[in-house]
Formats: C-alpha cells, sequence, structure tokens
C-alpha cells in the first residue's frame, strides 16, 4: 500500500512537471507566432478561444508569471487546449479526442506482442545458448537499429499496394464510418496488422535481449542445478524455474520502455498515415500550430503515465515482495 | 579490572549506535523504530596490548569497530583519543584522527580494489599520511620497508600484483600493511582472520602479535572466536545483543567464565579436549535460543529470554557491572553483593 | 591492465566488426563532402531518376544527387550523435554517481529526476522543445537530444554506484583517509568503466536514432542528414513514385551504423560477463559416440570426455 502511494505521488509529480515544461516552454516560442495567428484569423475567432489561447501561451504580458501559470493551471482544468490552427477552428481537445484512441489501440496490441514475443525468444535464446537462436542476436541488433518509420516504409513498398491484401495507409477504409459492427472491426484489423507488425519487429529486440542475459544469468544459480538434480523435465526447469525468475526485470521494465514505443508508434502512424496522434503531430509540426503540439504532448504525457502506473499495479498483484527499487 | 600502568590510547565510554528503521511495509506504524546495535559500550586500548571484542554475529561488534574509526556516526557517548572527546565526519579532521586509529577489515577479498594493483594501495595509504618521502627512492623504500613488516618478500614481486592475483592470506597482509602505512597507534582489527582458511589464521594472528609488540600498537581484535582470544589478547570483552556482558583477562574470562552467557559461548564451541558432559549439563541442547530482536530489545538483562539462571529481576532491571575478582567483571544480577553465584559454577 | 585488456577485447569477433563499421562511418564523416561527386543543394535536369552511372543512389524530386546528399550528411549525422551522446553521458554519469553515492534525500531526489526523464514520452518532449527554439540551431539539437537522453543510463549507473559503494574496499578507502571525490574518481569510477562505455554507445545509438527522427518529421531539415533526405522522400511521396532508391540507400546506412554500434556494445557486455559468451563449443562427444549439449548452470557428469570441456 505504501509502495503504491509513492509510486502515484511519483506519477503526480512527473505529471505537474510535463505540464510545467509545457507552460514554460509555450512562453519562449520564438517571435511570438500565436498572436501572429490570431491576428491573422482575426474576426472569426470567438472571444472565448481568444481567452484561453492568451492563457495557455501567455499572450498578455501585463500578467505576472505567477497569474499566468495560475490562469494556465485554470484552463486545463477545464479541459480547455485552445483551438487547433491547422484545422481552425476546431478544439485542440476535440481534435485529439478523436485521433487518440487510435493510437491507443496500435500501441497497446504492438506492446503486448512485442513484449510476449521478444521475452518467449529470449527464454529460449538464453537456454539454448550454443544453438541457432545465436544466430538471433545479430539479427535483432540489426533489426533494432533500423528506424521504425523505414521499417515502415520499406514494408509499405515491399507488402503494400492497391492489389495487396495490406491497405497502404488510414486506420480503416475512407468510405466507412467507425461504428461497432464486425465488418467494420475487421477492416480496422485488416489496417492495424502492418503498421502493428512493423512496431513489434522493431521493439522486441529489447525484450530479446534483456531476457536472453538474464536467463543466461539465472541460469548458473544453484536452485537451476537443483532442478536438474532433482530429475526435473527440462522444460519445466526452463519454465517454471528460470523463465520465472528471469521475467522480474523484464517486467519491472516493462512500463518504463512505454515512452519510447510511443514515440515509435508515431512514426509508423506517419509512415502509414494512420489516423493516429502521431499523424496529427507531424500535420502540427508543418503548420507551426504550437496550440495543437503542446496539447499533443500533455495528453501523451498523461497517458503514458496512466498506463505506467497500471502496469505498476500489475506488479504489485504480480509479486507481493516486490522490492523497493532504484 | 586489570591494574594499568600505561593510559589509555583511545576510550570509549557510553558508545550508543541506533539504526532507523525505514522502508518495510510494515513498520510504517512504529515510527522512529530503531536497530539498537550497541548500547552503553565502555572499553580502552593501550599501547602494547590486545583487547578482544567477542560475540555471535549480529551482537554489533564489527559496528563498534566502525564507530571508533569515524566511520559512521555514534548516536551516543564519547570516543576519547589521548583523553579528547572526537567526533569527526570526514575532511581534514578525519584524515588526522585516522592516522592514529586504523581499521582492518574481515574480508580480504572485499577490501582491495580489484582494478588497482598492491603498489597502488599502499602508496595511496602513505601518500595520504605524508609518509611517501619526497623522492621516488624514498618511496620505494618505504614500499618495501612496508611489505618486509607484514612479511611479503621479496617486495617487488608483490608490488605490480592486482588483489585477484594474491591468496586470501597475501591479501590480509597487503591490507594490513596498507593499515600501518599511516603508521597508527591504535589497530581495530575487524575479523581479521575470519575469512581465511584455517591453516593460515595462525600466521596471520601471529604476525598481529608481532606487529604489536614492534610497533607497541594498541589492538582492538574482534572475533566471534573466543578460543583465538584466549590465544591472542591481552583483556577480553564479552558482548551480547549490543552491550557488554563480561570483560577481564583473558585467561580468567576464558577458563572461568562468569556471565551466563560467556558460559555459552565457550561451551557451544567444539573442544575436543573436553571430554565427559560435566560441562554439558548447563547447555540444554534443544534450547541454544538465538539473539533477541535488536529493534524491540527485552527490557532488563537482553541474555534474560535465554538464561538458565533468569530471576524475577533480571526481566525488569538493567544489571551493571559487577566485580567478580579483581581481574574479571560481569553485568550479571548473579554477582549482586559480590557472591558469585553457585549455580552452574564449575 | 588497460594495456592488457585492448587486444584480449579486440580479439572478441563481434566488437572487431563493430568497430570497423563505426571507423569506416568516422572516415567517411570526415571525407565525405570532399569524395561527393555532386553538390547536395545542385538542382539538376533530371528530378526522380534511378540509380545511374551519373547518380549512383539516383535523384531527387529537383535532381539532387542522393549519394552526395548522403555522403554530405554522414558528417552531421555522426557530429550531431556523438556530441549528444558525450554530453547525455557525462550528464548521466554526474547525475548517476551521485545520485548513488550521495547519502539520503540528495541522491533521492537526483533518482525521481532521473526517473521524470525516463517516463516522460522522449519524442514529444523533443519535438516541442527544438519547435520552440529558432530554426536552424544545430547546436539546440545537439544540446536538446543530449539533455533528454541520459536518464536510462543515470538509473544504471546508480543502481552500479549502490552496489559498489557498500563494497569494503570504498570504506576501506575512507578508513584511509581518503577525499571523497578521490573514492568516487579512483576506487569507484575504475569499476564501472565497462557500463559506462556500454552505456556510452547505448546512447549514441539513441541520440542518433532521434536525430534522424526529428529531421525525418522536419525539424532543423535545412542542414543535410540522413533524416532530411527520409524527410523529403516522405514528403514528396517517394513511395507513390516507387523511388525506392530515395528511401533505401539511407536506411542501409543508419541500419549499417545502428548495427555497428551494437555490436560493439555486445563485444562490451561480453568482455565484461563471460557467461553471456555464445558458447563455442556447446556440444560435447563421449567417448561412446554420444553428443551431449552442454548448459550453462549444468554441468552433465560424463565418466570420460575425449576432448576438452566447454568453455
Amino acid at each position: 500500500m505504501k509502495r503504491l502511494l509513492t509510486r502515484l505521488a511519483f506519477y503526480l509529480f512527473t505529471a505537474w512537471a510535463a505540464i510545467t515544461i509545457n507552460f514554460f516552454i509555450a512562453r519562449t516560442l520564438p517571435g511570438n507566432p500565436v498572436s501572429a495567428l490570431l491576428t491573422k484569423f482575426q474576426g472569426q475567432i470567438d472571444s472565448s478561444a481568444i481567452a484561453s489561447l492568451t492563457a495557455l501561451f501567455g499572450l498578455d504580458k501585463h500578467q505576472s508569471l505567477w497569474d499566468q501559470y495560475v490562469a494556465y493551471w485554470g484552463q486545463l482544468a477545464h479541459g480547455d487546449l485552445g483551438i487547433s490552427f491547422s484545422q481552425f477552428p476546431v478544439p485542440v481537445s476535440t481534435l485529439i479526442g478523436s485521433y487518440l484512441p487510435w493510437t491507443l489501440f496500435l500501441v497497446g496490441t504492438a506492446t503486448v506482442l512485442s513484449f510476449l514475443i521478444g521475452t518467449a525468444l529470449g527464454v529460449l535464446s538464453g537456454w539454448r545458448r550454443g544453438s541457432w537462436t545465436d544466430a538471433l542476436l545479430p539479427a535483432t541488433a540489426f533489426l533494432s537499429s533500423i528506424p521504425y518509420f523505414w521499417l515502415g516504409l520499406i514494408a509499405i513498398s515491399v507488402l503494400a499496394g492497391p492489389a495487396s491484401f495490406f491497405p497502404g495507409s488510414f486506420s480503416y477504409d475512407q468510405g466507412l464510418t467507425p461504428v461497432w459492427t464486425p465488418s467494420f472491426v475487421a477492416n480496422a484489423v485488416q489496417h492495424a496488422i502492418l503498421p502493428a507488425a512493423t512496431i513489434v519487429i522493431s521493439s522486441m529486440s529489447g525484450w530479446l535481449l534483456g531476457m536472453r542475459n538474464m536467463m543466461v544469468t539465472v541460469s548458473s544459480e544453484d536452485y537451476i542445478t537443483v532442478a536438474h538434480a532433482k530429475g526435473l523435465s527440462d522444460r519445466r526447469v526452463m519454465f517454471s524455474y528460470a523463465a520465472r525468475n528471469a521475467m522480474l526485470p523484464s517486467v519491472s521494465g516493462f512500463a518504463l520502455s512505454l515512452g519510447f514505443i510511443v514515440s515509435g508508434t508515431f512514426l509508423v502512424e506517419i509512415v502509414f498515415s494512420y489516423q493516429g496522434v502521431g499523424t496529427l503531430l507531424l500535420q502540427a509540426i508543418g503548420a507551426d500550430d504550437y496550440p495543437l503540439m503542446e496539447g499533443i504532448f500533455l495528453v501523451i504525457t498523461l497517458a503514458v503515465l496512466a498506463a505506467n502506473f497500471l502496469a505498476d499495479l500489475a506488479y504489485l498483484l504480480l509479486d507481493p515482495r516486490t522490492r523497493k527499487e532504484g | 579490572m586489570a591494574p594499568e600502568q600505561t593510559t589509555a590510547v583511545l576510550e570509549a565510554e557510553g558508545l550508543t549506535k541506533h539504526f532507523p528503521v525505514r522502508g518495510a511495509g510494515r513498520d510504517v506504524l512504529r515510527r522512529g523504530a530503531a536497530v539498537h546495535a550497541v548500547d552503553d559500550v565502555a572499553l580502552s586500548l593501550h599501547r602494547g596490548r590486545v583487547t578482544a571484542l567477542v560475540g555471535e554475529s549480529g551482537s554489533g561488534k564489527s559496528t563498534v569497530a566502525r564507530l571508533l574509526a569515524q566511520l559512521q556516526t555514534r548516536t551516543g557517548g564519547a570516543v576519547r583519543l589521548h583523553g579528547k572527546d572526537v567526533t569527526v565526519h570526514g575532511g581534514r579532521r578525519f584524515r588526522a584522527y585516522c592516522r592514529s586509529v586504523q581499521l582492518i577489515f574481515q574480508d580480504p577479498f572485499a577490501s582491495l580494489n580489484p582494478v588497482h594493483t598492491v603498489r597502488y594501495h599502499l602508496t595511496r595509504a602513505l601518500r595520504v599520511h605524508g609518509h611517501a618521502g619526497r623522492t621516488a627512492r624514498e618511496l620505494e623504500e618505504a614500499l618495501t620497508d612496508l611489505l618486509g613488516r607484514v612479511r611479503l618478500t621479496p617486495a617487488e614481486q608483490y608490488l605490480a600484483k592486482f588483489p585477484h592475483e594474491l591468496s586470501g592470506g597475501q591479501r590480509q597482509r597487503v591490507a594490513i600493511a596498507r593499515a600501518l602505512a599511516a603508521r597508527p597507534e591504535v589497530l581495530l582489527a575487524d575479523e581479521p582472520v575470519s575469512m581465511l582458511d584455517v591453516s593460515i589464521r595462525l600466521g596471520v594472528l601471529n604476525l598481529l602479535r608481532d606487529l604489536k609488540e614492534q610497533l607497541s600498537l594498541a589492538v582492538l581484535y574482534i572475533t566471534h572466536d573466543i578460543a583465538s582470544a584466549r590465544y591472542f589478547a591481552d583483556e577480553t570483552l564479552v558482548m551480547y545483543a549490543g552491550r557488554l556482558v563480561e570483560g577481564g583477562e583473558s585467561e580468567t574470562v576464558t577458563q572461568s567464565p562468569a556471565h551466563p552467557y560467556t558460559r555459552l559461548l565457550i561451551d557451544s564451541a567444539p573442544d575436543p579436549e573436553r571430554i565427559g558432559s560435566a560441562q554439558r549439563a548447563e547447555l540444554d541442547e534443544d534450547d541454544l535460543g538465538e539473539p533477541p530482536s535488536l529493534v524491540t530489545p527485552p527490557a532488563g538483562c537482553r541474555f534474560h529470554p535465554r538464561c538458565p539462571h533468569a530471576m524475577e529481576r533480571c526481566t525488569t532491571e538493567l544489571p551493571p557491572r559487577f566485580e567478580v575478582s579483581g581481574k574479571q567483571w560481569a553485568a550479571c544480577w548473579l554477582y549482586d553483593n559480590g557472591s558469585p553465584a553457585p549455580a552452574g559454577e564449575s | 591492465m588497460a594495456r592488457l585488456r585492448r587486444p584480449k577485447f579486440l580479439r572478441n569477433g563481434k566488437a572487431t566488426a563493430g568497430a570497423l563499421i563505426l571507423l569506416f562511418f568516422f572516415i567517411l564523416a570526415v571525407i565525405g563532402s570532399w569524395i561527393a561527386p555532386y553538390s547536395p543543394d545542385a538542382t539538376g535536369p533530371d528530378a526522380v531518376v534511378g540509380p545511374s552511372g551519373a547518380h549512383w543512389f539516383g535523384t531527387d524530386q529537383l535532381g539532387r544527387d542522393i549519394y552526395s546528399q548522403l555522403l554530405v550528411g554522414t558528417r552531421g549525422v555522426i557530429v550531431v550523435g556523438f556530441a549528444a551522446g558525450v554530453i547525455a553521458t557525462v550528464l548521466s554519469l554526474v547525475i548517476g554517481i551521485a545520485s548513488g553515492y550521495l547519502p539520503g534525500r540528495g541522491g533521492e531526489a537526483l533518482s525521481v529526476i532521473s526517473n521524470v526523464f525516463l517516463v516522460l514520452p522522449a519524442l514529444p518532449l523533443l519535438i516541442i522543445i527544438t519547435s520552440a527554439t529558432p530554426k536552424d540551431g544545430g547546436w539546440i539539437v545537439i544540446l536538446t537530444i543530449g539533455l533528454t537522453s541520459w536518464a536510462w543510463n543515470a538509473r544504471l549507473l546508480r543502481a552500479q554506484t549502490l552496489s559498489l559503494r557498500r563494497r569494503d574496499y570504498v570504506e576501506a578507502a575512507r578508513a584511509t583517509g581518503e577525499s571523497t571525490w578521490r573514492i568516487i574518481a579512483f576506487e569507484i569510477l575504475p569499476n564501472l568503466t565497462a557500463i559506462i562505455a556500454s552505456g556510452f554507445v547505448g546512447t549514441v545509438v539513441f541520440t542518433i536514432l532521434s536525430e534522424i527522427t526529428l529531421a525525418f518529421v522536419g525539424i532543423n531539415v535545412s542542414e543535410w542528414n540522413w533524416g532530411t533526405v527520409l524527410y523529403w522522400a516522405q514528403s514528396q511521396d517517394a513511395l507513390a513514385q516507387n523511388a525506392w532508391w530515395w528511401f533505401v540507400p539511407a536506411g542501409m546506412a543508419i541500419a549499417l551504423l545502428g548495427t555497428g554500434l551494437a555490436l560493439l556494445n555486445f563485444g562490451i557486455d561480453e568482455f565484461v560477463n563471460p557467461r553471456l559468451r555464445s558458447g563455442g563449443r556447446a556440444r560435447v562427444r563421449t567417448r561412446a559416440g554420444r553428443r551431449l549439449r552442454m548448459r550453462v548452470g549444468f554441468t552433465p557428469v560424463l565418466a570420460t570426455v575425449e576432448e576438452g570441456e566447454a568453455r
């Protein structure tokens, strides 16, 4: 219980840090592009949107920094992230709300799959050291040094195309409306296979390597020798004794790797024109749409923090003797 | 206590160390809980004399050594060097202090840095305390002299070696040489031979004894082996659960132990010469017990839960030191009024 | 010791291969702009044509030579990657060791800070920081990447320092009277060499990928690096035009450099932890002709072994 509370406190602190970083970055923008945009769209923006952008980007120069900070938090408390300029005048929160589920779907599936496959291969290659599995090492080294987005490009050019089963872009056929019907879900899954596979292949090697090293370390422990000496089957020793103990660092590292995977997913989305937050971010960068960029950073950070907290909860349930880690 | 001709070099009085307990979830409610590692320890070290501190593992004897070396800060009490109370945390004053008081560690496999040679270890110790001389020749002479003192000759053969190239006994000799480089007056030896093979223990102990004679060092010899205390030490102190329970001349303490704990300690050591079960009667094999929790030590005498002679007052009142004979004292109610307890005395 | 280690270390095949790959790119970084046949910005009449004798890797939408762009871009990749890697490694050293060695709240606070940086998703953070700074600042990119990529390494170093500071030899150095900085620099640091080395290599992989990624999403594209090439390929729809030569060579270059660094790291890991070495002779033949597989932690007892054992 105490551990849970300290973790919660840590995530709250991190969220505060992220929001504060965001606050200061919004105030160091060169040449005040937001007020330039406000001038450009003058007359088309209603006063409440102007007020929220003023609070978010500190356009009111007469306010003290502290007052700006308080006003900023006030805006966030209302869930108001300003309006987007690249898709004028849709509120940022609405935009992110419609793109976020696709990213969560892609990240979630890909992370779980890559963890499972990578760990399983790591167990095998650590246990059967000196067999064909050794060839996995250079192969995964190669795969992990390829940027996600480049692998995506290759996947599209090789596998996707008008005649192929794999669609090369978008998260569902543009003619369909997103509703919970079997045909739509099937279509969405079909669109997700290639991007997800790209992420899985790129991110798997980290799990594989970590697991292999832990397996090699664990398998020279005395209790493994004892398990062998007891006459247990090789398979049983491998899974119930070695893998089970070697898993723990991987599981606790699971949460930390989420940040990396989210970053990778953004790029894959860009390559596949997948309607996720990454694609949205690319549009925002291209159009200098600062409210949208900052909104995306905030929302994604909070989402990653929430996922981390869930992972911590799961770990607590799995391993009751959880030690405090440095 | 034995009358002293010399004055004490290093003295401790009321030495106390409590480690705060934190982290473990179930202790949250017990705020301010602490491990009472060392409580109210008093001892004095004299030049040319070896004082043994005997106790089982976890009794706080290593903590006493670290407190005396000022590597840990004490919770209470005084440490007096040449009669002056000293408390140092680091920096110049610590350096000056450890020039007089040096510590030898238990594990010679761990106390030498694996990335440095013997030469590095010794040179640094000489440099830090300004004994390295001004020229390369003087340094070389000092190094040869140090290794000669611990009987690692020829010196050139050992200077270039890394710790992993030496045997356990050789490493401990290097560690002793490093301590000697400061030219200390007091040597605190924290179980210096317990990690060594039995066959080379005697050699290292004899070396320490010779060094004590030559350099007239005051030695605190910490051990769990009471037999070696008898062999090596002039005075023996027995520690149980953070407190001293008995002390006096080694011969007396080991041959006619006064405190029930000391008797238990001696009886539980395997001794081929001791035949017959007369002494064994005292020690019920099934009832060995174990040291108490130091977070919540028992009230009164800390030994009373295990003591065969425990009385009513033992559970409530802390026994002070009682003189048993001119050469021996014990912190046990059995010796109140100066009358040695008849029970179990062999 | 260091003199003895080097040849032993390079005897490891993986490490040697990695070092050679790295050397190759270092040379390219130095001489790339001299041996490039064209200026990377020189437009030509042939837009989006495939590889030919004149243009080895084809041309882009303005007829610029992609081979030259890659050669010139190598310097940017190496300089930014290594400069940011050095910054991040130094930061992780300072913060990791300090948080491991300092007792109490100071150490804890530093550890919390590195965990914050670990949990924050790196790419969006990088993007909003670089987008808020003046355009075309190579140093801004280096600094930003360097200042955001140290956390992972710092965490590893902290863990190792925590275990080292309890070692007797650190305590013994204190008892000898060594000063704190001297203990950190001469007693603890040498024992961290391997972790620092592999951490540096890992950090460089990360910074290079970050840099290329930033260029790919369109930040700081005025300077040539491999990511810039990919940025133009993506924004000009190279895929739709089937212009594979536009993005394949750049990706191969990134993958090759990354593989070289990763191999170097395997070499370091195996050097430090001999158990990780791939068993050369994992199979042992008994005199009876049966073949047995040796496994770590499981030593088969053989009545008679023909020759040698697994190691």
